[in-house]
């Protein structure tokens, strides 16, 4: 990747990550931890890979993505705004009555959430079934999925796991975003589902693993899964839950909670530092 | 006697048949061969998809499908399409509203021998909470048919219950010039003194009660409402004004069902003496069909019986 786009995506990252902790914050509730591990790859997908058109979010030609770790809503709204699906402000209404921005991405409300996820295991089913009609109708277009690792502990993810490579679902990209924690604690002591390279190998898919905050890597991945064919492909992204936010990384208490004022702030701090270093 | 046909062979027929004139998917967890699915993809393989036993994968991949604009059935039996699969069903095809036709049959006690486990008596009342769910329950083989042909022909998710055992095929003799209307209840005959409210398998014994209670000067109406949801509430409270009194019979349980579908219609609009036919609070057993039928009294003569009790309620 030349310097300059990786510039550009870092730079875009870093607004995602500042647009989530805006969500948050202003819904006094929401999933920071989580949304800022995937936040580089959601960028990516939205900037460099997918072919999406926010002037014409239902394009039946369209690349679907499906956020099956649906609690991560805050990343996916705060990439579609950054990616001018619809205005940034908006993200401020995050999780309240007004607002179009569920808890959880409603496909019938939001334009260019692709699939109403929220429940565990279930997004990405749904994503099996959109690369199985592509592949009936002999269209191009291609899914894409980011799975919770500790959603990986849904049996429903290995039913899909099974599905996906019976039917050669090549056109299929599944990311598990591996950051170690659950709301419980850390996966391997609450329920431990590792190792996922070898279980999905296992079921018949290509696997990657990668850091999930190294657009090289991210960008390297995303080619080599055009290029397989014959299974799908699951991108393993070792990341690190709330990346960018100094109290929030590797932390389980940052699952689920938004900060108040005073660690808002250094939030804002922490990221415009980021954006400063980036100029 | 008209012939008698298992609903759920009129699915699989509707499917194959109906394949040539529409598009639409099919996808089945294993039981083709029981929910007839299978007549289909012998004549559409590459329109047919096996998801194998994973109830709740397939409800989700068809969710998908309807996602990107195509028609898809999911089918498997009653217990596992609306029981083990509920929540998926409820999220990934319910809360979007997409346009997912769930076929499931082996619904009810007349799965007979499998017993318990496979004995369905709830998927009535779990499909009916489901906000924007179509729940339609077909009385015979006729009937089931132009269901299949109408929720094809209609956008939004969609609960359609079959049975394994076979029914008199009533509908032709009945109505010749039969037009299936989803959400339209069916009114075979009107009474002054009572009114039988049957959906599937305990229409034709509908019938059968009312000509026994007409032997002794009892004027019984009967209506089928082969959609209990949205249910036809017209219908049921016209029926309730001009009887004042009615018998719901439903091979389901007799909470949550049609019994109470009917019942929550005339409380709200003109209430009048409701006895409930269908499973009581309580699981079914392995033994064959007519046996259970008449354990768990979904025979004529329980309708009957409900019928001059429901009368002696009238105030």
């Amino acid at each position: 990747m030349d310097q300059s786009t990786k510039l550009k995506l870092k730079k875009l990252a870093n607004n995602v990550r500042q647009g989530i902790i805006e969500a948050v914050y202003n819904a006094k509730c929401g999933h920071p931890g989580g949304s800022l591990s995937i936040a580089d790859i959601l960028t990516y997908l939205y900037f460099a890979e997918m072919n999406v058109d926010p002037n014409n979010p239902k394009d039946e030609g369209r690349d679907r993505f499906v956020l099956s770790k649906g609690h991560t809503a805050p990343g996916l709204y705060s990439t579609l705004a950054e990616r001018g699906f619809f205005p940034k402000e908006e993200l401020k209404t995050l999780r309240k009555t007004a607002s179009r921005l569920q808890g959880h991405p409603d496909m019938k409300g939001v334009p260019g959430v692709d699939m109403s996820t929220g429940s565990l295991g279930l997004g990405f089913s749904t994503a099996c079934g959109m690369a199985l009609s592509a592949k009936v109708s002999g269209d191009s277009y291609r899914v894409y999925s980011i799975l919770g690792d500790g959603e990986s502990e849904e049996g429903q993810v290995w039913e899909a796991a099974m599905f996906a490579s019976h039917y050669k679902l090549d056109n299929l990209v599944a990311i598990l975003d591996l950051n170690g924690l659950q709301i419980d604690g850390p996966i391997t002591d609450v329920m431990n589902p590792t190792p996922h390279d070898e279980k999905f190998r296992a079921f018949g898919w290509h696997v990657i693993t990668i850091d999930a905050h190294d657009f090289d890597s991210i960008e390297a991945a995303f080619l080599e899964a055009r290029a397989v064919k014959g299974k799908p492909t699951v991108i393993i992204a070792k990341s690190v839950k709330g990346k960018g936010v100094s109290y929030m990384e590797n932390s389980c208490e940052w699952h689920g909670q938004a900060p108040k004022e005073d660690l808002y702030l250094v939030a804002v701090a922490d990221l415009k530092k980021i954006e400063d270093e980036l100029k | 006697m008209a012939d008698k046909k298992a609903t759920r062979e009129s699915y699989g027929r509707a499917l194959a048949e109906l394949g040539e004139k529409y598009d639409f998917l099919v996808l089945d967890a294993d039981l083709a061969a029981a929910t007839k699915t299978g007549m289909f993809k012998k004549k559409f393989p590459e329109r047919f998809f096996d998801c194998g036993i994973a109830e709740g994968n397939m409800m989700c991949v068809a969710a998908g499908i309807a996602a990107t604009g195509k028609k898809v059935f999911a089918s498997s039996f009653a217990m596992f399409a609306a029981g083990r699969a509920f929540e998926q069903v409820r999220n990934a095809i319910g809360y979007p509203h997409l346009n997912v036709k769930i076929g499931a049959t082996h619904a009810g006690i007349t799965v007979g021998e499998d017993g318990a486990t496979h004995q369905c008596n709830e998927d009535i009342a779990l499909m009916r909470t489901i906000p924007g769910m179509t729940v339609i329950c077909p009385a015979d083989a006729t009937e089931a048919y132009a269901a299949v042909e109408a929720a094809i022909n209609t956008d939004g998710p969609m609960y359609l219950r079959f049975g394994r055992y076979a029914v008199p095929d009533l509908t032709p003799e009945l109505i010749p010039d039969y037009k299936f209307e989803i959400g339209k209840g069916v009114c075979y005959r009107e009474g002054k003194d009572v009114t039988l409210v049957a959906t599937g398998y305990m229409v034709h014994l509908a019938i059968e009660a009312a000509d026994m209670l007409k032997e002794e000067g009892i004027d019984a109406g009967v209506i089928n409402i082969h959609t209990v949801k949205p249910i036809d509430k017209d219908i049921i409270v016209r029926a309730a004004k001009q009887s004042g009194a009615l018998v719901t019979a439903e091979e389901h349980s007799v909470i949550g069902g049609l019994g109470s579908a009917v019942a929550e219609t005339v409380a709200e609009s003109c209430p009048v003496p409701v006895l409930r036919v269908g499973v009581e609070d309580s699981y079914g057993r392995s033994g064959q069909v007519p046996e259970l039928l008449e354990i768990y009294g979904l025979t004529a003569k329980n309708i009957y019986e409900k019928a001059k009790a429901a009368i002696s309620l009238k105030r």
